[in-house]
């Protein structure tokens, strides 16, 4: 099935490339507009891609990665979307933190997602684990957990984190988020006993939570898992071993979760991780320059030179190009009203969160 | 081990990496050098470069400049009076008052020297505790992290000077401009003043230049002559030397809390040399010279903030977290090389960790050499007349605060909390404190919060945090012991004539802390608690001080006046003002980079009386200075209303 997708994924490419009137870039500077501070994932993420991108672009350009900082990226989209020219020579890295605000309808946003060219878009996933000590051995113990009262450390409650808290809730368990830890914070606090459960995303967890784990030191439960083509979760391919967060359900419940929460976990899994880093071009660019860039970025995804440096990096993830982001972008920034409405009203039950009228 | 340790040093010796290292020192000490750019600024010029380059030689360069970033940015705390980065702004205190008494040279050699200690010293502890740390920084849970921002709020009454209201006042101001913005638990929006720019809370860089830095250039201006009072720099650089063997105790200690400090993820370096300084004040038999260029206040917070960079590593390489703002972005370059910081890391590539340790102590010795030898010439500066520096000062710091955020909101905050320092100058409210209060602030909220909420109340009978209240008690029983320091600004209480301003000024103060109580009284109670709980206190002492000042002038420290000084020929504090403003207004126009030219060609003609020739010359090396630097460091430029009406070329853009 999946390949049936990729070879329809394939085709569509190809039909998208066939009337190749390239663009070329010669003697231009890139800007690569990332919306947060240097250093952070998305800009490590956008460093990694624009090396590529200078040197496989038709002219060869110096690409150049832009820190745009603030408002948890809003303030940096915002800019971008009202500066950026359709000349394919400012293009926009963005993450799932900036598109939870913007379904969550944050008064802040001046950005239409939906108006802007994907690209590119990178997956990741994440896996959830907790502290030995609680008694389980793996998400067959799920049960051991319940009715123990549970801390996690959490940026926000509007944040790429209310995922988790979401599916945590949906599981039964009883988690009590301590705000304003970003994950590299929240997984030291895990470590010195503070939170007993936690997450952290695909690369983050393969670097600093696998070797607790082989230390005895953290339980990994289940990954959030990824959406086939036919809309259900399987397992995430970075993480084969691991239950995804439905199977971890089954195995608790013996039947598949259902209901709003459980749709609106579905929804935000997808805005927040499987179209996790999308790179955009500003609305209106000429077919000719957005074919240009998806035709080189498919060229550097299939270079053995790109999945062998991916690989830590990304994860073993197929990075989506072209038609196939399109798809994983429109997914992600269709969300439905129903599901909507009950996350915002259970932020506001739960957490307090005040919802501006737009 | 020892073996791992020498093929390490040997490694580094080795091929182009001492090279890659020295360019790193380079630019390390040229963002140093410029006010309001600091080792973030360098490491993202840096990082495009590092890709595809050999691993060692890559890490050789990032750490050269994390090395150096804080030796450099004396310079410009010593010579000007103005933050080189964050990290030296307690270096301003004596450093600055020595450079005035034509002591520039010696305070320099002191501050390098200690410096080159200081970050030896770092390099030898991650040495040692590199592989035993991890357990330690466990040890600390946020309760013993929130202990170590009271530690370093205790030092508020040691920088006080002759008022303590007013330095704790000082103090809660800076603690809620630090709290302004999105509140951390719950994102509310808390203390903005219906503004949005202040929803991401005010940059650091941008308060610390506006308190420290416009006030300075504006006093020096209206003074009228240069920098140092005396012609000469002196010939200092032996004693500086001789300084730091002496106070070795002070150098090593300060040294040892900079490295402390750096090692918690969190803190943030740029408190340890207000700490550091804090303590050099407690210990001191005499403290009648702080303030006024005591040579201990620039050793202190030197060493200290060279300590730092090898502490912050701590955090980084063993947990992937980084323990200051630089190392966040020595963090993303390792990744970028394929380096995966972590426990990992230590167990499995040790030759690599020492590399990166013996590359700091090199780069360390390294950076302080060349600043040794590039003294003379940059020291020169305290020579020439200021009407000739400050444009140039003026635009980079404009410069460098609007990279905080590239938003217009940084320039007018900017000129918002000039006009504040310049105020708490004039009056006497001590400066110091606001900046401790403000880069503490969050730490202090979140980690009392997440101790609370993790741990219960238990969180208090922890022996972490008894031992730190300890601390925390010792240490200002100490400060207290002897008298207090000059640190205050100047000394005109008691003849101050017209109270009326002061009382203007403490009348605002009550209208801020009102406000912040009016503020917060709307929000959900984590948003709340914690700024109201100070709000109160500083609304009542905001209150004593103004009946006080409004009783009229008697012998008490609280009446303070520098104008009761100033002489009659002297420009108002008001007329440099406008032209700060005319500066503002002309960007808003026509673009900073044209906007700064106009301001250039008047200031010079009028105020330096430059002939039109000389004008010309420095104008056009301004514009292209700028131009160079938003070139080589892809930095964008303040945009006026011609640049939103008509597309202009680079680098009008």
């Amino acid at each position: 099935m999946r390949n049936l997708k990729l070879f329809a994924a394939g085709l569509t490419l190809l039909a998208a490339l066939t009337p190749v009137q390239a663009a070329d870039f010669s003697g231009k500077t890139i800007e690569f507009v990332v919306p947060f501070p240097t250093a952070g994932g998305s800009d490590v993420w956008a460093r990694f891609f624009a090396p590529f991108l200078a040197e496989h672009l038709p002219g060869k350009p110096t690409v150049v990665v832009k820190n745009v900082p603030g408002g948890g990226s809003i303030t940096g989209t915002n800019q971008f979307v009202q500066r950026a020219k359709p000349d394919g020579l400012s293009i926009l890295g963005t993450s799932g933190s900036t598109q939870l605000p913007y379904l969550l309808d944050d008064a802040r946003v001046r950005y239409e997602l939906k108006d802007l060219i994907p690209v590119l878009v990178s997956p990741t996933g994440g896996v959830a684990y907790v502290n030995p000590e609680l008694g389980a051995k793996s998400a067959r113990d799920i049960g051991k957990l319940r009715g123990k009262k549970m801390k996690y450390g959490s940026q926000g409650p509007t944040s790429l984190d209310l995922v988790p808290v979401l599916a945590f809730e949906i599981m039964g368990l009883d988690v009590d988020p301590v705000f304003g830890l970003a994950r590299g914070p929240a997984r030291l606090a895990f470590e010195r006993g503070e939170s007993l459960i936690d997450y952290q995303t695909s690369s983050a967890y393969l670097r600093n939570v696998v070797p607790l784990i082989k230390a005895g030191k953290a339980v990994p439960l289940f990954s959030w898992g990824v959406l086939n083509d036919k809309g259900e979760f399987v397992r995430d391919p970075t993480f084969p071993d691991l239950p995804h967060f439905a199977e971890a359900y089954e195995m608790a419940y013996g039947k598949k979760p259902s209901g709003t929460a459980y749709e609106a976990f579905k929804a935000f899994v997808v805005a927040g991780f499987a179209a996790q880093k999308p790179i955009f071009l500003p609305k209106g660019t000429p077919k000719d320059i957005v074919d240009t860039y998806v035709q080189t970025l498919d060229k550097v995804v299939k270079m053995p030179a790109f999945k062998e440096k991916a690989g830590d990096e990304l994860g073993d993830y197929q990075q989506a190009v072209g038609p196939a982001a399109q798809q994983a972008v429109k997914v992600a920034l269709t969300i439905d009203p129903k599901a909507k409405a009950w996350v915002k009203d259970w932020l506001t039950r739960r957490f307090e969160v005040k919802f501006d009228k737009k | 081990m020892l073996d791992v340790i020498g093929s390490a040093f040997v490694n580094v010796l080795s091929g182009t990496h001492l090279l890659y290292m020295l360019l790193g020192v380079a630019v390390g000490m040229i963002v140093g050098i410029l006010p309001g750019l600091g080792g973030i600024a360098g490491m993202s010029i840096l990082l495009p470069f590092i890709y595809g380059m050999d691993t060692i030689s890559a890490l050789a360069m990032l750490i050269g400049l994390l090395a150096v970033v804080p030796t450099g940015d004396t310079f410009t705390s010593v010579l000007m009076g103005i933050p080189g980065s964050a990290a030296s702004q307690a270096t301003i205190l004596d450093g600055f008052p020595m450079a005035k008494r034509g002591e520039a040279a010696r305070a320099l050699s002191a501050a390098f020297f200690s410096s080159m200690i200081g970050g030896v010293f770092g390099a030898l502890v991650l040495t040692a505790f590199v592989l035993v740390a991890r357990p330690v920084i466990l040890a600390f849970s946020s309760a013993e992290l929130f202990m170590l921002t009271l530690l370093g709020l205790a030092m508020v009454g040691v920088l006080s000077g002759s008022s303590f209201v007013k330095g704790l006042l000082s103090c809660a101001l800076g603690l809620l401009m630090g709290l302004a913005g999105a509140a951390p638990a719950t994102g509310e929006w808390r203390l903005v003043l219906g503004i949005e720019y202040l929803v991401d809370g005010i940059p650091l860089v941008v308060v610390a230049l506006g308190i420290f830095a416009i006030p300075e250039i504006i006093d020096l201006l209206r003074r009228n002559t240069a920098i140092a009072e005396v012609a000469t720099l002196g010939r200092g650089w032996l004693k500086g030397i001789r300084d730091t063997f002496r106070e070795w105790g002070i150098v090593l200690r300060c040294s040892g809390i900079g490295c402390l400090i750096g090692a918690m993820p969190g803190l943030g370096g740029s408190v340890a040399d207000w700490m550091a300084y804090g303590h050099a004040v407690q210990v001191a038999k005499d403290k009648s010279q702080f303030g006024r260029g005591d040579v201990r206040g620039v050793l202190a917070p030197e060493s200290a903030n060279n300590a730092v960079a090898g502490g912050a590593l701590i955090p980084t390489l063993l947990f992937g977290i980084p323990g200051s703002g630089s190392t966040a972005i020595f963090l993303g370059g390792m990744v970028l090389l394929g380096i995966q910081p972590g426990i990992m890391l230590v167990e499995t590539q040790l030759d690599l960790v020492y590399t990166i340790i013996w590359t700091l102590a090199i780069a360390n010795v390294v950076g302080a050499g060349l600043c040794f030898a590039a003294s003379p010439f940059v020291a020169r500066v305290t020579t020439l007349p200021y009407a000739y520096v400050a444009p140039f000062m003026l635009m980079i710091i404009f410069f460098a605060a609007y990279q905080a955020t590239t938003d217009w909101g940084d320039i007018l905050a900017l000129l918002a909390i000039g006009v504040l320092g310049l105020y708490m100058r004039r009056f006497g409210w001590p400066r110091p404190p606001l900046i401790i209060g403000f880069v503490l602030a969050e730490g202090a909220e979140s980690y009392l919060y997440q101790a609370i909420q993790f741990q219960g109340w238990a969180w208090l009978w922890r022996p972490g945090v008894l031992i730190i209240a300890a601390i925390t008690i010792a240490s200002m029983w100490a400060g207290a012991r002897l008298g207090r320091t000059a640190i205050d600004e100047g000394g005109a209480s008691g003849r101050v004539r017209d109270t009326r301003p002061q009382l203007v000024f403490a009348l605002f103060m009550v209208a801020a802390f009102s406000y912040a109580i009016w503020d917060v009284l709307r929000w959900s109670f984590l948003t709340r608690a914690f700024p109201l709980g100070i709000a109160i206190i500083a609304l009542a002492g905001a209150l004593f001080v103004a009946v006080v000042v409004f009783r009229g002038p008697r012998a008490s420290a609280i009446v303070f006046d520098t104008e009761a000084e100033a002489t009659p020929g002297m420009v108002s504090m008001g007329h440099y003002f406008l032209w700060l403003a005319g500066l503002l207004a002309a960007s808003a126009l026509v673009g900073f980079v044209l906007g700064l030219a106009l301001f250039f060609a008047a200031f010079l003609h009028f105020k330096a009386r430059a002939p039109a020739g000389r004008n010309a010359i420095l104008t056009g090396s301004a514009v292209l200075f700028l131009a160079a630097m938003s070139y080589i460091f892809v930095l964008d430029f303040p945009r006026g209303l011609l640049q939103e009406l008509v597309e202009m070329p680079w680098p009008l853009r």
